[in-house]
């Protein structure tokens, strides 16, 4: 048999077949589905806070979005310290972090963790370790477009 | 319908940030940054706005809409203020999520002890 005939399609067709029966499928589809129900059910809490604030509570817009944000951070905040959510996270990925509540999370998380460094210097400064380079960055981003858009 | 557009447009956000981690080296710290100035560009650009006025929380929950609030806090101030303006709307506009994220996480921390590893 001839195993460097490479060339013939049939062969190709009939390896790629097999190979492929072996091969783990490919986990970037299931993970984004995760991140999109998870993401999506967090985003529509969110949703439900924010009608909440407007039409029971009767907030003005601006509050309405303090309002909103605040909740969501809380929950965020408190389930994190319940360990429930990390276990979300393990599950849905950038579905738990990337909304707010994952903003909270990322304050929560390593307060938790460096309090055995102290509450002062352990926990007053590890609160930072995400949020810090997220305020900065985004501090940053928000002044310079609002100079450039001042002159411009 | 409030509902199915923040689901959407909220899942999308997040799908986004998936394939960030699935496809490139970013850590989710890097990710949430990454979120954050992309959200307030595409707010200087003007094109986030019309995201908020569509999908309501299914753009402001996700990080994007930290980075816009951020944005648009700063230029509406910097209309009316001027430079000083530029550097206080931004902290303004956000102030609730940030001293909510820093008090309640501080108490957090305090009441209860760390169950995973992160």
């Amino acid at each position: 048999m001839n195993y460097r005939n490479d060339q013939d399609p049939n062969a190709r067709k009939q390896y790629a077949r097999i190979i492929s029966r072996y091969n783990p499928k490919s986990p970037i589809l299931a993970d984004c589905v995760k991140a999109f129900v998870v993401g999506g059910i967090i985003c529509m809490l969110g949703q439900g806070v924010s009608q909440f604030g407007e039409e029971v509570l009767r907030l003005t817009p601006e509050h309405v979005s303090s309002f909103t944000s605040m909740v969501m951070v809380f929950l965020g905040a408190l389930l994190t310290g319940l360990g429930i959510y990390d276990k979300i996270g393990c599950f849905a990925g950038a579905g738990s972090a990337v909304p707010i509540t994952g903003f909270a999370n990322s304050v929560v998380a390593p307060a938790m963790e460096f309090r055995s460094e102290g509450v002062i210097m352990g926990t007053g400064a590890r609160i930072f370790s995400i949020a810090g380079p997220v305020l900065v960055h985004g501090l940053l981003t928000s002044i310079i477009i609002a100079l450039i858009r001042m002159f411009i | 319908m409030e509902y199915l557009k923040a689901f959407l447009i909220g899942g999308a956000l997040c799908v986004i940030g998936q394939l960030l981690i699935d496809l490139t080296k970013l850590t989710p710290a890097r990710i949430l940054v990454v979120f954050v100035v992309a959200g307030g560009i595409l707010s200087g650009l003007g094109w986030y706005e019309p995201l908020v006025e569509f999908a309501g929380a299914g753009a402001t929950i996700p990080l994007s809409g930290f980075g816009h609030s951020l944005v648009k806090g700063a230029t509406e101030a910097a209309r009316t203020d001027g430079i000083i303006g530029a550097f206080t709307g931004g902290i303004t506009a956000t102030a609730a999520g940030v001293a909510a994220a820093l008090v309640f996480g501080y108490l957090v921390a305090l009441i209860f002890k760390p169950k995973t590893k992160m």
